[in-house]
C-alpha cells in the first residue's frame, strides 16, 4: 500500500476520480437544477476534501492535474470558432454591441478593483478579482499576466457565475434592463458560461447565442484591457 | 480528422505564443491565438469544418479543464480567510454593475439607432418618451 502511495498509481487514481466525480456531479445538477450544485464547484470541493482527509499534498494531485490544465489554452483558442460564427450577428448591430461590451467590461474591472481596494484587499487579491466576470480559462490567463493568484481568480469566477445566474434577472428588473436581447447579452458579459446556461433555460437557444456573444467579447476585451486599466488605477 | 483539427488549434496557439514572445505585449498567448483563428476563418484561410468538431468539444467542456486550477485553491485558504469580506462584496456589487451597465447601454443605443432610422425612412418616428 505504501508503495502504491509513492507511485504514479496514486496520481492516475486521483485523475480518474476527478473524471468520475465530475460526471456524477453533472448528473446531479441535471436532475436538480440547483445553481449551487454547480458540477465544477462540487468537483473542486470534493477533491479538496478528499486530499485533506487523506493527507495527500496538492503537489501529488498536480502531477496528474497538469495534464488537464494543459487543455485550458487550446480551449481558449477554440472559443474563436463560436465567435466567428456570431460575427454576422455582430455586424448587424455592431455599434450597440461593441459599446455595451466596452462599457460593461470597463465598468466591471474598474468597480471591482476600486471596491476591493476600498475594503482593504491586498494587491494580489485585487489583481485576482480584476477578471472576475469572464470565463475561467481567460480569467486564469489574465490573472497570471497581471500578477494575481490564478486559483483564487478561478474560484471567484465560478462563484460570480453562480451569483449572476441566480440573481441576474432580479438585478435586471431592478435596474430597468427590459429588452431580452440586452438582458441575455449582459448575463453572458457578467456571468459567463453559467449566466449563458441560465439565459438558455429562461429564454431559449436564441438568447443563449446572445449570452455567449457577451461571454466571448467580454473575455476578449477583458484580456486586452485589464493590464492597461490596472496600470492606470 | 481529429488530429488535423487539433493540429490547427495548436498551430494557432503556437502562433499566439510567438506573437507574445516577439512583441512582449501583456496579453495571454491563447487570446492572441483565438484572435488569429477568428481572422483566419473570416478571411477563409481556415475552413470552419477544419476546426468545428474539436472546437465544440473543447468549448463544451471548458468547465472540466479548470478543475485542477480550482483545486489548488486549497493552497490559499489563509488569504481567503483574511480577505473574504472584500472579495465577496467587491465581486457581488461589481457583478450587478456589469449587468446594469451592459444591459442599459445596449438598450439605450439600440433604441436610439432604431428611432433615427425609422424617422429617416418614413418620417413617422416613434412616440417621444
Amino acid at each position: 500500500m505504501s508503495d502504491f502511495l509513492q507511485s504514479d498509481g496514486l496520481t492516475v487514481l486521483l485523475i480518474a476520480l476527478t473524471f468520475i466525480i465530475y460526471v456524477l456531479a453533472q448528473h446531479l445538477y441535471k436532475r436538480t437544477h440547483i445553481p449551487l450544485l454547480n458540477p465544477i464547484l462540487i468537483t473542486i470541493a470534493a477533491i479538496i476534501c478528499l486530499l485533506i482527509a487523506a493527507d495527500i499534498p496538492y503537489e501529488t494531485y498536480h502531477e496528474g492535474g497538469k495534464y488537464i490544465d494543459f487543455w485550458l489554452k487550446p480551449a481558449v483558442v477554440a472559443l474563436g470558432f463560436p465567435l466567428y460564427k456570431q460575427l454576422s450577428a455582430i455586424r448587424k448591430q455592431l455599434i450597440p454591441i461593441i459599446a455595451a461590451e466596452l462599457a460593461g467590461c470597463v465598468a466591471g474591472v474598474v468597480s471591482v478593483v476600486l471596491i476591493a481596494r476600498f475594503l482593504g484587499a491586498s494587491d494580489a487579491v485585487v489583481a485576482s478579482l480584476a477578471a472576475k466576470s469572464v470565463t475561467t480559462p481567460i480569467a486564469i490567463e489574465v490573472t497570471k499576466a497581471v500578477g494575481g493568484i490564478p486559483p483564487l481568480a478561478a474560484a471567484v469566477v465560478i462563484c460570480v457565475g453562480i451569483f449572476g445566474g441566480m440573481s441576474g434577472f432580479q438585478i435586471m428588473r431592478m435596474s430597468g434592463v427590459r429588452s431580452p436581447m440586452a438582458g441575455a447579452l449582459s448575463m453572458g458579459t457578467a456571468a459567463h458560461a453559467i449566466g449563458t446556461t441560465m439565459a438558455i433555460e429562461s429564454g431559449g437557444a436564441r438568447y443563449g447565442a446572445w449570452a455567449s456573444l457577451g461571454l466571448t467579447l467580454n473575455g476578449l476585451l477583458t484580456a486586452l484591457l485589464t493590464p492597461l486599466i490596472l496600470s492606470i488605477l | 480528422m481529429v488530429i488535423l483539427q487539433l493540429a490547427i488549434i495548436f498551430a494557432f496557439l503556437g502562433l499566439g505564443e510567438i506573437i507574445v514572445a516577439v512583441t512582449g505585449i501583456p496579453i495571454p498567448s491563447s487570446i492572441m491565438g483565438m484572435l488569429a483563428l477568428v481572422l483566419a476563418l473570416q478571411f477563409k484561410i481556415v475552413r470552419p469544418r477544419w476546426v468545428s468538431g474539436v472546437s465544440q468539444f473543447l468549448t463544451n467542456n471548458l468547465g472540466f479543464f479548470f478543475i485542477p486550477a480550482g483545486v489548488s485553491l486549497m493552497l490559499y485558504f489563509d488569504v481567503i480567510a483574511q480577505e473574504w469580506l472584500a472579495i465577496v462584496v467587491a465581486a457581488a456589487v461589481s457583478t450587478a454593475i456589469v449587468i446594469l451597465v451592459t444591459g442599459r447601454v445596449h438598450q439605450y443605443i439600440r433604441r436610439g439607432l432604431s428611432r433615427s432610422t425609422t424617422t429617416d425612412k418614413n418620417n413617422v418616428g416613434l412616440p417621444a418618451k
